[in-house]
């Protein structure tokens, strides 16, 4: 499937590829790094945000996508519905059907709570599933979750909230032996040793994995216990306004039933958002390794209900998005075959970034290349530049790359490259919402019984999320929430139920002139058009 | 798109539309008009939820593929099986012993395996369907998990099942009864998890917690990494 001037500069790349394999390209010190980001990383681009004007967090930039669904109205007619036809009167409500609401609503079934699992798509249609690469947890002897802490700290910027990231590493080896005993079929050796690699950021081999379908065989385990414990899940019904009470507790949400279109009303003790992330906002109007629902749902409602947010200025651009084939431009291709030992090459075939400085950085260098030394490769869309799988297999053996990447091998055979033997064409994607709303180490958000976990949280990543940490941070706070929300139900008592912060939200936007669009949006709108 | 010019022609449930040659048959159908709500998960070949059915006009073979990950081509005729009705069972998974008992128990249906390997000519993640079934008969649980790994859950071989098992959830049973009962636990993963539960960490971790974004940062710097 490659084009013949395609083929004929993978010829410089083979050319090179002898002397590269005993190159070791320099890491970038810190001022380096600083000067990079700040220089190429969307980030920092002036035009790519505003100050949101209304809600907790006004006068705060973030990028226009967000801040565009941050101003925008209530899908409800808030004084047409009535709060008191309640359809699910529930102890927890969990929204989202991902890793981390899964996970949720499982140790929360666990104490005894009765659960309901409101999902926008079908059970399990999430990022979790596409995570490829692994779970971090610091469980070699060389490892310590102090060294976990410190990786983390440094990927984030030193930014991270401390006491979130203390409980992400001192959970991880928790979380990975509940997932072991649930019966996730980890990689291991014959001696049960689990296997591990390294990850951008990471100073200790700490990357816990399946195969190159991690995230899958998370989700469809959890998926399957929650199934055999038989927690209510309600598919194709996203929740689209948090309800709260005459006391300003969160009390509740009102679902919307996407195929009947009817609304319906959950009253929960406490409630737990895990909404996931912002993917298809395609913010920079990039393409995104996202699945389809991650349109900032939870955000969106949290808002309106009074949480504050923090560090949604902080976008993570996954550095190697598929650039080419065309078809699949934008979706991921795991950090694992960096992690495996590729390499990053220009259309000269030199190295121009040590392949495992973290995320931001990596980005930022590719930019670098294509924009301002023009080294990049052109593409029907732009620009890429190789990503050097072959290594792997003169690295660890013929056969490699199908065995311990069999998704991305597949995903490239299915458009005719085989990537075992030819490098791959890869560009910066947008990948992950670093930020989020505001818990603390119990999963609480500032709304009294309102909790959240993984990518619609915020605070853990710092302003830069490691690989590895997100499949973590779904699991360690999605239990966390389950677990705490679960025993704060016991003491909660509801007063009347009311949309009062919603109207008030709306009177808001109304003295700004906003609320011209409506939100959350529920799903992205591709029609007539080819999607990124 | 690179060839963005040309058209083709494909018919969704019978009902033609252009569309750009090149594309995916997601892509396709959103240019062509629909907004999915079922039949659209992940857009990148893991979630299943877009298994898709179609001929094409000079074959009588019915094809399947994932819309996300299968190119459009003129004359196509196509739909999506976006939810295929499936008996699942129930079961502890603690309380189970990894054996052929518990496959049949929970499955029996899988001993009506008629052999026509239907299964494995539809999977679009071109597993050897029938395979792990056939291990899956024998007891042999090990081999049934690591055949059926890479499952994506999309149900197009229970779709065409002659004596309706439902494949891909015995897969499933046969993971979780492999990594929970069979697979060798990790004693470094036990023996940590006993260290943290003992606070082993949690001085150093306070300490850490507490320092200067310098101090951290002078650490971070000079951290050694492992080779």
């Amino acid at each position: 499937m490659y084009t013949a001037e395609m083929l004929s500069l993978i010829e410089t790349v083979e050319r090179t590829r002898e002397k590269r394999l005993k190159e070791a390209f320099p890491r970038l010190s810190a001022a380096e790094k600083t000067n990079i980001l700040q220089s190429y990383h969307p980030d920092h681009m002036k035009d790519s945000m505003r100050p949101v004007k209304v809600g907790p967090n006004a006068g705060e930039k973030m990028p226009h996508e967000l801040v565009d669904v941050l101003e925008s109205r209530s899908m409800i007619d808030v004084d047409g519905l009535a709060l008191e036809n309640i359809d699910y009167d529930v102890d927890v409500l969990v929204i989202g059907g991902g890793g981390a609401g899964t996970a949720a609503a499982l140790l929360a079934a666990e104490r005894g709570a009765t659960v309901l699992l409101a999902t926008k798509l079908r059970h399990g249609d999430a990022n979790t599933m596409m995570a490829e690469g692994g779970i971090q947890a610091a469980t070699k002897e060389n490892d310590s979750p102090a060294i976990h802490y410190l990786d983390t700290m440094g990927g984030g910027g030193f930014q991270n909230i401390p006491q979130l990231v203390n409980a992400l590493v001192q959970d991880a080896p928790i979380c990975i032996q509940w997932l072991e005993r649930l019966g996730c079929m980890f990689s291991k050796d014959p001696d049960g040793t689990l296997n591990t690699i390294h990850g951008g950021g990471t100073s200790r081999k700490r990357m816990h994995f399946a195969h190159d379908y991690t995230g899958a065989e998370i989700m469809r385990t959890l998926r399957d216990e929650a199934r055999n414990r038989g927690i209510k899940v309600v598919e194709f019904s996203p929740a689209v306004e948090l309800i709260k009470d005459d006391q300003g507790q969160c009390a509740g949400a009102v679902l919307y039933n996407l195929e009947t279109e009817q609304y319906l009303i959950v009253r929960a003790k406490t409630v737990i958002i895990a909404t996931g992330g912002s993917g298809r906002l395609h913010i920079n109007d990039s393409p995104t390794t996202n699945h389809y629902g991650a349109t900032a749902d939870g955000l969106v409602m949290a808002y309106r209900a009074g949480a504050k947010l923090i560090y949604l200025d902080a976008t993570q651009f996954h550095p190697t998005g598929v650039a080419f084939p065309e078809q699949i431009v934008g979706q991921l291709v795991t950090e694992k075959v960096r992690g495996l030992g590729a390499q990053l090459v220009n259309i000269d075939g030199e190295q121009f970034i040590y392949p495992l400085e973290t995320r931001d950085v990596v980005s930022s260098a590719i930019f670098r290349e294509c924009r301002e030394r023009q080294k990049g490769i052109p593409v029907p869309s732009g620009y890429g530049v190789w990503l050097d799988s072959p290594m792997i297999e003169m690295l660890h053996g013929k056969g490699t790359i199908e065995k311990e990447l069999p998704a991305m091998f597949r995903q490239f055979m299915r458009f005719g490259i085989n990537m075992a033997e030819k490098p791959i064409l890869v560009y910066p994607t947008l990948h992950y919402q670093n930020g989020g709303i505001l818990i603390n180490e119990d999963a609480e958000s500032e709304i009294p019984n309102l909790y959240v976990a993984g990518e619609a949280s915020g605070g853990v990543h710092g302003r830069n999320r490691l690989m590895g940490n997100s499949l973590l941070d779904i699991i360690v706070f999605g239990r966390r929430a389950g677990k705490n929300a679960a025993e704060k139900a016991k003491t909660v008592k509801l007063g009347k139920l009311t949309l009062e912060h919603t109207k008030s939200f709306n009177k808001e936007l109304e003295q700004q002139g906003l609320g011209q669009r409506v939100a959350p949006i529920l799903l992205p709108d591709y029609r007539g058009k080819i999607s990124k | 798109m690179a060839a963005e010019n040309k058209m083709v022609s494909i018919y969704i449930m019978g009902k033609q539309y252009e569309v750009p040659y090149g594309v995916t048959i997601m892509k396709a159908m959103e240019y062509a008009g629909y907004r999915f709500i079922r039949g659209c998960g992940c857009r990148g070949g893991f979630c299943g939820a877009c298994g898709t059915v179609y001929r094409k006009p000079d074959s009588f073979r019915l094809k399947v593929g994932l819309a996300c990950a299968t190119m459009v081509e003129d004359g196509m005729h196509l739909t999506q099986i976006p939810f295929y009705p499936a008996n699942r069972a129930s079961y502890k998974l603690e309380e189970l012993s990894p054996s052929l008992g518990t496959l049949l128990q929970h499955y029996p249906e899988v001993t009506r395996c008629l052999g026509c390997n239907q299964c494995t000519r539809i999977c679009p993640q071109e597993l050897s369907v029938m395979d792990y079934i056939a291990a899956a008969q024998r007891g042999d649980i090990e081999k049934t998990a690591h055949q059926s790994f890479d499952c994506i859950m999309c149900g197009l071989c229970a779709s065409r099942c002659p004596a309706e098992i439902v494949q891909y959830n015995v897969g499933i049973l046969a993971r979780r009864l492999y990594g929970r009962h069979i697979a060798p636990r990790a004693a470094h993963l036990a023996e940590r998890v006993g260290e943290i539960k003992a606070g082993k960490f949690n001085d150093e971790l306070s300490r850490l917690m507490q320092m200067s974004k310098e101090e951290l940062q002078r650490r971070y710097e000079a951290r050694d990494i492992e080779q």
